[in-house]
């Protein structure tokens, strides 16, 4: 292959004009801006590496690489040329290939076939060819594959070199790796970093995505930092090599987790929490699987009146803990009291009872029930209880004077009780499901994630509605991944990382120093650096 | 809108309901709808069929002045089509259960005749045993559970493995035909005849007939049935629990519902309605079963359900005419010598205008939004 015999030294990253130019694109979806203004340039032999958290727009800029979504402001550079990639193929012409986070192989068909999907239909697949182009690639890149094994029973790890051989094969220049080890395990990632190492020094771009800070310094030549959206910041190789491990990851700590300049600093809400436990939570642990983190030996305590802060990069196993917490998630171990009793066993709807509520983040698919009515809605959690239902026969009236004066407490936008809540905005369905966790005696509210997806305004607005549950007495868990909102809310902070909970600082108002902790802590870096210090 | 794209007949509920409370502001009149959802396609259907029986060589004014004659004009057609709706009618109670608690019971034929072969093959024993009305609720009532044995095995798959229950449904259904037909012959088959049936049930023994004419008295139970089940699914919180595990199971984990149980519940009744459909049809009309008897009243009374978007009144309204159909249709084929199956042409093209006439609607209101 034309690519491996070139030398390094005839590779040297040129200034300026990269081999994909990324110049000014912003990408907008309904109510959000996914991308906003990110200009970028990707050179020949060099890792670049895309940090963010979720949502932060990595993927979206993935997409408009890989030929899957088209800007909406702004252009792409193929060297130097103005370019439109409208289509994935279009995008494999320019010669970029993309490895993404779910394997795009064919389980059931041979490592082979696999490899050549996507040729012409009326060529016979050049066997000999390939062959002898995989042992190539085995000699420089260590990627080995039995070509006539089923890739459905290989590990992750091989599919993905299955995916990364399929690029070398198409002789293309730039390699998108997207969260390319968050399958991996810590050695399969090690070996994932040498072999980019080894890719680039072919000639390749790579443009690897992750969110995790210790891979991006150890494998990245250059790093640039996305956060909501827009790029915060890029560290170049020659700043790459004047930092130890430490620095780097303090110096990206500060650019994906610190508070841009100019933005206004939100005032400290007053602490209203009162003497009395109300929510006790002992070594709480939930089996995981493939798919969903399991929870290790959590512990909180909440007091009436408190807001406990959860923070944590999305995924780390805030979900399930809502979940336990409500009842939805069975336990694997460990005790959760309200007001002193235990609930560990109890099911959702005594957990309601006992005054426990959980707001769900997914208020769409399942907070609510899209096609019912509101009045319907604000009643789902109460199902044959009087006073709307006697004797398991519904009560329409009593039901649509309780959405009514639901509707008007928490002013709800709506024609009437008898809109589909589907038709509504979400902040409008977020207020009729605080509406419903609110009615009746609530003692605890879990709050997951309530601002997010939400307008300005309703921001606001959610966020005074949170302070005044808490001053009201009630024990508040807000779980979010916005620290402007945790750190100008909560009495205390929890952060999690990996399924458990990584430590609890107090919010004491010494803002920038507790928000830099706060993000080490997510990234799961706080540890190393304790143990180091 | 995702919900549209799931495969759940709950779907269509939603849909339908969201189309109802919406109010006539942001949607064309109801009389509009009407026209494109009901009156256009039935008006589509029969000319469809007038040109295919033109083609023939047959005037179709005729034939459906026959049609007319004999199901509804004449005392006895009515009578007959009043009789055929009685089976249908369980049916619709048995499905209108099943689809807006979001299960596709395929299965109900072979729930149907279990319960149809049950029936026949405990009632005549026990006449003369045991009092009239008596012999007549042990014959329904192990009907009904002979049917919802049947959707044991479906039920669990999809309970507690998430199997698809269009497929398990379906294949019980074929081993139930197939059950059944074996039982008559092995079985429960009457030594006094040659043909391989069961014992019969005598006439006097059968559900009464309606006042003077030959209406079986399970033409009132069907229509209790459908109504009850109707209100059952609207007006109680059992009803709302199953639609809610219907509409979205996700949201119904959430609020604390059990989804297993409760989509053990819906296999249960559906089923359950479905075997007392077989009962109906034996203990009120025929008197026993025959070897290889199989009207496939089931996978038939599916699109009207649909058509009345799950609801009991349009389901009862539409059994009526399409009973009228099949007696009428029947009497005029014979008459004009028409192929039998030509019943099964109109019924076809009424059905295909029926769901454009849907699909016109879908796309209209969807520009409107």
């Amino acid at each position: 292959m034309a690519l491996a015999t070139e030398t390094p030294t005839n590779l040297s990253p040129q200034k300026g004009t990269g081999i994909i130019g990324v110049h000014g694109v912003t990408k907008r979806f309904p109510g959000v801006i996914a991308v906003n203004n990110v200009s970028l340039s990707i050179h020949p032999g060099e890792v670049h590496v895309l940090l963010g958290e979720n949502g932060a727009g990595k993927s979206t800029l993935v997409g408009m690489l890989a030929g899957l979504q088209e800007p909406d402001e702004g252009y792409l550079t193929l060297e130097g040329q103005k370019t439109r990639l409208a289509s994935p193929s279009a995008s494999l012409d320019a010669g970029i290939s993309t490895v993404f986070q779910h394997s795009m192989l064919v389980p059931t068909l041979t490592v082979f076939e696999n490899l050549t999907l996507g040729a012409p239909w009326y060529e016979r697949p050049p066997r000999a060819a390939i062959t002898q182009r995989m042992e190539e690639l085995k000699r420089d890149f260590a990627l080995s594959l039995p070509l006539d094994a089923i890739t459905g029973e290989l590990s992750l790890g091989q599919q993905q070199q299955i995916e990364i051989a399929r690029a070398l094969l198409r002789d293309s220049k730039v390699l998108i790796l997207d969260e390319a080890t968050s399958m991996l395990t810590p050695q399969g990632a090690e070996e994932l970093g040498a072999r980019m190492q080894k890719l680039v020094q072919g000639g390749l771009a790579v443009i690897f995505i992750t969110h995790k800070l210790a891979e991006a310094y150890r494998f990245g030549t250059r790093i640039s930092v996305l956060k909501q959206g827009a790029l915060a910041g890029e560290m170049g190789p020659e700043d790459l090599r004047g930092m130890s491990e430490d620095q780097a990851v303090d110096e990206i700590v500060r650019l994906m987790f610190g508070r841009e300049a100019g933005a206004a600093s939100a005032e400290l809400r007053a602490s209203t929490a009162r003497a009395e436990t109300v929510l006790k939570v002992t070594d709480l642990s939930t089996r995981g699987d493939s798919n969903v983190m399991g929870l290790q030996n959590i512990s909180l305590d909440l007091k009436a009146g408190e807001i406990l802060g959860v923070a944590g990069i999305d995924g780390n196993g805030q979900k399930q803990l809502a979940e336990a917490l409500a009842g939805q998630r069975a336990l694997a171990g460990g005790r959760v009291e309200i007001d002193g009793e235990d609930i560990s066993l109890a099911s959702v709807a005594q957990r309601r009872r006992k005054g426990l509520r959980y707001l769900t983040d997914d208020r769409l698919s399942e907070g609510s029930v899209g096609a019912f009515p509101i009045s319907e809605n604000t009643v789902l959690k109460d199902i044959g209880q009087p006073p709307f239902w006697t004797n398991g026969i519904e009560r329409p009236h009593r039901i649509a004077q309780h959405a009514r004066d639901l509707i008007a407490k928490f002013s709800v936008r709506t024609p009437s009780e008898t809109t589909p809540i589907g038709r509504l905005s979400g902040g409008n369905i977020q207020k009729v499901l605080l509406g419903r966790e609110l009615s009746g005696d609530a003692r605890v509210v879990v709050f997951n994630k309530p601002t997010y997806g939400l307008d300005l305004q309703n921001i606001d607005t959610s966020r005074q509605r949170i302070a005044e549950i808490a001053s009201r007495g009630l024990g508040v868990v807000l779980i979010s991944t916005d620290l402007d909102e945790l750190m100008a809310l909560s009495d205390r902070i929890a952060v999690m990382e990996g399924g458990r909970v990584r430590g609890i600082l107090r919010n004491d108002g010494s803002g920038e120093v507790l928000r830099l902790r706060i993000g080490r802590m997510m990234a799961g870096e706080e540890e190393q650096k304790q143990a180091t210090a | 809108m995702t919900m549209k794209n799931k495969t759940n007949p709950g779907s269509v509920d939603q849909g339908a309901s969201a189309a109802d409370a919406a109010g006539p502001a942001t949607e064309r009149s109801a009389l509009q709808r009407f026209l494109t959802v009901t009156i256009g396609p039935i008006v589509a259907a029969f000319l469809l069929s007038a040109i295919i029986l033109m083609l023939v060589g047959i005037n179709p004014l005729t034939y459906y002045g026959y049609i007319l004659e004999r199901s509804l004009f004449s005392g006895l057609g009515l009578e007959q089509t009043a009789t055929r709706m009685a089976p249908l009618l369980f049916l619709c109670a048995s499905l209108i259960i099943a689809f807006r608690a979001g299960i596709w019971n395929l299965g109900t034929d072979g729930q149907f005749l279990l319960g149809a072969v049950v029936a026949a093959a405990t009632a005549p024993l026990l006449v003369g045993v045991l009092p009239g009305w008596a012999v007549l609720l042990v014959g329904f009532s192990l009907a009904a559970i002979v049917g919802a044995v049947w959707s044991i095995i479906p039920a669990l798959l999809k309970a507690y493995q998430g199997v698809n229950e269009i497929i398990t449904t379906l294949m019980m259904s074929f081993l139930g035909v197939l059950l059944a037909s074996t039982l008559v012959k092995l079985v429960f088959r009457d030594p006094a005849t040659t043909v391989p049936q069961t014992r019969t049930l005598p006439v006097a023994d059968r559900l009464p007939r309606l006042f003077d004419t030959t209406i079986s008295s399970g033409l009132i139970w069907g229509l209790v049935a459908v109504l009850l089940v109707h209100l059952m699914m609207t007006r109680t919180s059992f009803g709302l629990r199953l639609r809610m595990v219907g509409a979205n199971p996700a949201a119904a984990t959430h609020a604390g519902l059990s989804v297993p149980l409760l989509t053990l519940a819906t296999f249960g009744l559906s089923a359950g309605f479905a075997g007392l459909s077989g009962a109906s049809e034996i203990l009120g009309v025929a008197g026993n079963v025959r070897a290889n008897w199989n009207p496939a009243y089931g996978l038939m009374v599916i699109p009207l359900v649909f058509l009345a978007r799950f609801h009991g009144v349009g389901a009862i309204v539409l059994v009526f005419f399409y009973s009228a159909l099949l007696i009428g249709s029947e009497s005029a084929a014979r008459r004009l010598g028409v192929p039998q199956d030509f019943t099964l042409v109109l019924v076809a093209s009424l059905l295909i205008c029926l769901g454009l006439g849907e699909y016109i609607d879908h796309h209209k209101r969807k520009k409107e939004r």
